[in-house]
């Protein structure tokens, strides 16, 4: 549990510094300090179990059909990370107190950094490599905010915006690598992945997803040829540099092959992809170094070539040379981290980070010169810190090494990186510190820091010595911890100690310093040397690339999404084409059905030509707007005579009232469209669309045929037949499964007709002030008005007709449940039998009277869907399980009140609701076009009422 | 008979996807209206045809057409009628903000993009 806590600490407490600001700067600095300090505790009171060699785990499921679950397990490779994560941060935490300008947003840079951590301590406790892809996606996000965190400053953007494109990428590569190494195993689970080496390496997607997991470890620390993210990135605040480029961020490409070593190592692709990644990176990355004038550029190639150095040794696959990698990450961390934050409190105090610039700052700032001057000769691998002894492993194993049969070549270039990286790390000491000051108006006087500020430094130089004095008993006990968790198996024999006596690899590091120190010496004229080379400018390619490739995807952005409906529609029709012709002709064997076909009587062929002929007619007169809209409507008529014939009592009364709505919905929108349809497409236009639609239309009907002329798979309809009486307590099936056995789906399509009613509603009630309130205003009415608006033939007979109808809609209701009907069509039919109310006396005099408001219909029948359903968890049941009674009414007869009644209501609600409030929304247009009054009386001409004219009235 | 229903189908897409290709609200609505159709009928259909056997229960009966197409459609259309309403008032605020018709809703005088004028 307290792992889990661990892990979740940093991003729960992600919150506090952002309110604890309002508390001041202080209190939001140990507010975040004390969230890491809390995870670190907690780490530290497992750190001597997991150093005895256990291993914590825990697992909760979260997908666990996928493979997906949130596993966390905590051995030695896991404890050292999270220490140095935890540990560097906390120091990173009061170091920015001090750093960050009274400028600065505080609190956001410490909600990014604890979401950073959190992120970052998820990678390295992750069990399963599907969590871990998704804290190491989290990391890439985090960091793109941290590097960009002075967002005013273009470098800063660019980089973060580089940063992320970079290990980004990267990160997609991984994810495909770690998807073929979980079907390799069968698992995700790291510890299961980590028992099957053999079987990984011997199938034949081993090199594929090596490949892909390299990409995403390399980009992500920094390896050639992706190592040109990280000097940009440093346009971010010393702090993130510190904490990213030191221990974490950059490290994690590190981890994962560290973690990935038992299982991905000692295979000769192993070999040569990785220990030669991290030669070249380690030897281009101290070269670069030794050139760059502004300080952090400096740490920041030479963290690129640190990071090549770890590479190169996991890459070399003994056991013996992982030891001397995890060493090294320590030692890296220690130094890299102190040295970073030496060079921010150098910028911070002189205003500048030119290198040119300096020189015997030591005089004016003693502390830090200390830390710097120590930590750097450590960088350098001057004995006796704790560099040197890393350094010095790493070049015995480079001397053991042999390179392409060549045994020269390893220690050669081993020693050349190590000459340029003592090159570099002097020009730190002598051109900073040491010497005389080269330019004596510096923008700031330089003294020594707070303490707050070189503390965190001169803690982990404190480390640095020790570290490199008394190896074996300070760090002895987490390399052995770690290196075994790396390993897997036992560990090989090694000493951690300054002196191993008169070795080849103290012979190497000797030439290193001194050739290192002459080339220093000699910088002047090596820089006048290599001035003219010409040297890849990696951001210019970068940029170039990314242009490139936005200039692509907007062109084909462009061409396929242009912001024409009617190249969408075709493209999504096209597609949907070629996708069915795809399977059309996958399958080779296209037998005709062997069904028995119904025979076609008169009736049916007359529906069918009717139809055919309606269809044509209307795509040809399509331009007469309501000639077209009332063929729509007698195919609509056709279609529902159709499903009466085909034994569908119910979807025949739906269709019907559905159609009347519609049509009537429709010609209320043609008194504000246009009447007619321009002819304006042309012929070419014309033909294509036609071919598209005769293909679409061949290939829905050729697919309806081979299903009618095939028999009915066994399906479970047969379930709902023989179950409707006797669990749903109705004949009518239809009705049954709409309120009972799919109680649930019928539920959301009541929800979703709401929601689109109120869409509607939204839609006209922000009319007002738009531009389409404008042109209501000046609307002119073009077309002939009828002399009689509200005749009293039609009042009078909707008059009669509306208890009637409302009778029926009762009717229909009621019977639902055991005849055709329900809550559907007698919604529709009531919404018909109010609709022709508004038709015949106006909406407003129609309005005036009606006491219901739609919303609070549609509202209601959602609800009372929803009791009906939760009522049975009353009784212990399902939610939507239905129970009836058997009820006795006189005439009505015997008949089963079921509970799915209540649910059948909220339909019959939600629809008339739906259904009139879209239509008087419609209306409302048409009234603010015509600027009609509303008319006080029901219609034209009132008998009963002893005037002329009610229109000379109003 | 399957050849009627099956050709009425395939006959209501083309016309319904034709004028769904159209440039002007309209027809577009009256396309989707068409397709509805079809949509509807096609996944009638999927119970294959059957004629004086509607799934109301009977004693003494026991051959029923399939009732799950049915109760499927039957929302479907409801929930059609929705979606037409839905992009008829959508149309028609369209048409009053822009002041034409057109489906591509640019404003009367900018210049609809080179070779796509409907």
């Amino acid at each position: 549990m307290s792992l889990t806590l661990i892990v979740l600490l940093p991003f729960i407490g992600a919150v506090l510094p952002a309110i604890m600001i309002r508390a001041g700067r202080n209190a939001c600095a140990i507010a975040t300090g004390s969230v890491t300090l809390l995870a670190l505790i907690l780490l530290m009171a497992k750190a001597p179990a997991v150093i005895g060699g256990e291993v914590f785990q825990v697992s909760y499921d979260w997908l666990p059909e996928l493979g997906l679950n949130v596993t966390f397990f905590l051995d030695g490779l896991g404890l050292l990370f999270a220490t140095l994560i935890l540990g560097i941060g906390l120091l990173i935490i009061i170091y920015a107190r001090f750093y960050l300008s009274k400028d600065d947003p505080m609190g956001r840079f410490y909600v990014f950094l604890l979401l950073f951590q959190g992120a970052m301590v998820g990678i390295v406790l992750s069990d399963n490599i599907l969590l871990l892809l998704v804290f190491w996606e989290l990391t890439s996000l985090s960091s793109f905010l941290l590097i960009g965190y002075w967002k005013h400053l273009p470098e800063g953007r660019q980089g973060a915006r580089m940063a992320l494109a970079v290990t980004g990428g990267g990160g997609l590569a991984m994810i495909a690598g770690m998807l073929i190494l979980g079907n390799i195993v069968g698992s995700y689970d790291l510890s299961v992945i980590l028992q099957n080496a053999d079987m990984i390496q011997a199938s034949p997607m081993y090199v594929p997803a090596l490949v892909l997991i390299l990409l995403g470890c390399f980009t992500k620390s920094a390896q050639f040829p992706f190592h040109f993210w990280l000097p940009h990135a440093m346009a971010a605040p010393t702090p993130v540099s510190a904490y990213l480029h030191s221990a974490t961020m950059v490290k994690a490409g590190i981890f994962l092959m560290a973690r990935m070593w038992p299982v991905l190592s000692g295979t000769p692709e192993w070999f040569y992809i990785v220990a030669t990644t991290g030669l070249v990176t380690m030897v281009l990355g101290a070269w670069i170094a030794i050139f760059k004038h502004d300080l952090k550029g400096l740490l920041a190639y030479s963290t690129v070539s640190h990071l090549g150095l770890v590479t190169m040794l996991l890459g070399f696959g003994t056991p013996i040379a992982a030891v001397a990698g995890v060493f090294h990450i320590i030692n890296h961390a220690t130094f890299k981290a102190a040295l970073f934050m030496t060079a921010g409190i150098v910028d911070h105090e002189t205003g500048t980070r030119d290198i040119r610039r300096f020189g015997g700052l030591i005089n004016l700032m003693p502390i830090a010169g200390t830390i710097g001057i120590i930590s750097a000769a450590s960088m350098a691998g001057i004995i006796p810190f704790n560099g040197f002894l890393s350094k010095e492993m790493m070049l015995e194993e480079a001397w053991h090494t042999v390179w392409m049969d060549q045994s020269w070549f390893m220690p050669v270039l081993a020693t050349i990186g190590a000459i340029f990286s003592v090159a570099y790390s002097f020009r730190f000491i002598f051109h900073v510190w040491l010497g005389k000051p080269r330019d004596e108006n510096l923008p700031h006087h330089p003294h020594d820091p707070p303490f707050g500020m070189w503390a965190p430094p001169a803690f982990l130089t404190i480390l640095v010595i020790l570290i490199g004095l008394f190896p074996a008993a300070i760090a002895g006990p987490i390399v052995a911890a770690t290196s075994a968790a790396v390993i897997g198996g036992a560990l090989p024999e090694y000493h951690l100690a300054l002196w191993h006596g008169l070795t080849p690899a103290l012979g190497m590091s000797i030439i290193a310093i001194v050739v290192g120190a002459v080339l220093l010496m000699r910088h002047g004229s090596l820089l006048s040397a290599t001035a003219n080379l010409s040297r890849p400018d990696a951001k210019a390619m970068f940029d170039c690339g990314m242009a490139k490739l936005v200039t692509v995807t907007r062109f084909a952005t462009e061409k396929l999404h242009n912001g024409s409906l009617q190249r969408y529609l075709a493209i999504t029709i096209f597609a949907a084409i070629a996708i069915g012709l795809t399977g059309f002709y996958a399958e080779p064997d296209h037998t005709a059905g062997t069904r028995e076909l119904l025979a076609v009587s008169p009736a049916a062929a007359i529906g069918w030509v009717l139809l055919v002929v309606t269809c044509l007619a209307a795509v040809v007169m399509h331009h007469n707007r309501l000639l077209s809209l009332l063929l729509v409507g007698v195919i609509g008529l056709i279609v529902s005579l159709g499903f009466i014939y085909l034994s569908a009592p119910d979807l025949a009364l739906t269709q019907i009232s559905v159609e009347v709505v519609t049509v009537i919905l429709m010609l209320l929108a043609l008194n504000i469209l246009p009447k007619e349809t321009p002819k304006e497409s042309l012929a070419g236009r014309k033909m294509r669309d036609g071919v598209i639609s005769i293909a679409a239309g061949l290939g829905i009907g050729s697919a309806i045929w081979a299903i009618m002329t095939r028999e009915l798979p066994n399906s479970i309809s047969a379930f709902h037949l023989a179950n409707s009486k006797t669990e749903g307590g109705g004949t009518n099936v239809v009705n049954v499964i709409l309120v009972d056995f799919r109680g649930f789906d019928t539920f959301g399509e009541i929800i979703v007709l709401g929601i689109a009613a109120l869409s509607i509603f939204a839609l006209i009630e922000t009319v007002s002030g738009s531009e389409a309130a404008k042109r209501l205003a000046s609307w002119v009415v073009k077309n002939r008005r009828s002399a009689d608006r509200h005749p009293m033939m039609m009042v009078i007979a909707t008059r009669v007709m509306l208890p009637l109808s409302l009778m029926v809609g009762v009717y229909i209701f009621l019977r639902g449940h055991n005849e055709p009907g329900g809550g559907f069509i007698a919604g529709l039919v009531v919404s018909v039998a109010l609709v022709m109310q508004y038709m015949a006396s106006g909406f407003g005099w129609t309005q005036n009277r009606m006491k219901v408001r739609y919303h609070g219909m549609i509202g209601l029948g959602v609800i009372a869907a929803a009791i009906t359903g939760a009522s049975a968890w009353v009784a212990g049941l399902p939610f939507l399980t239905s129970g009836f009674v058997h009820v006795h009414l006189p005439i009505v007869g015997e008949f089963e009140l079921a509970s799915a009644m209540g649910f059948d209501l909220g339909v019959f609600l939600t629809v008339v609701g739906a259904v009139m409030l879209a239509l008087a929304k419609l209306s409302q247009v048409e009234r603010m076009a015509e600027h009609a009054d509303i008319n006080r009386h029901p219609m034209d001409y009132d008998p009963s009422v002893q005037t002329t004219t009610p229109e000379k009235e109003a | 008979m399957e050849f009627l229903v099956a050709s009425s189908i395939g006959l209501l897409t083309t016309c319904g996807t034709y004028l769904l290709l159209r440039g002007r609200t309209f027809p577009v609505v009256v396309g989707l209206a068409l397709l509805s159709y079809a949509v509807n009928v096609f996944l009638f259909a999927m119970g294959r045809l059957t004629i004086n056997m509607p799934p109301i229960l009977r004693e003494g009966v026991t051959e029923y057409t399939d009732p799950l197409p049915q109760a499927l459609v039957l929302t479907a259309i409801v929930i059609s009628f929705g979606m037409t309403a839905l992009i008829v008032v959508l149309s028609i605020r369209a048409f009053l903000e822009i002041g034409n018709d057109h489906v591509d809703g640019r404003p009367v005088g900018e210049p609809s993009e080179a070779g796509d004028k409907n």
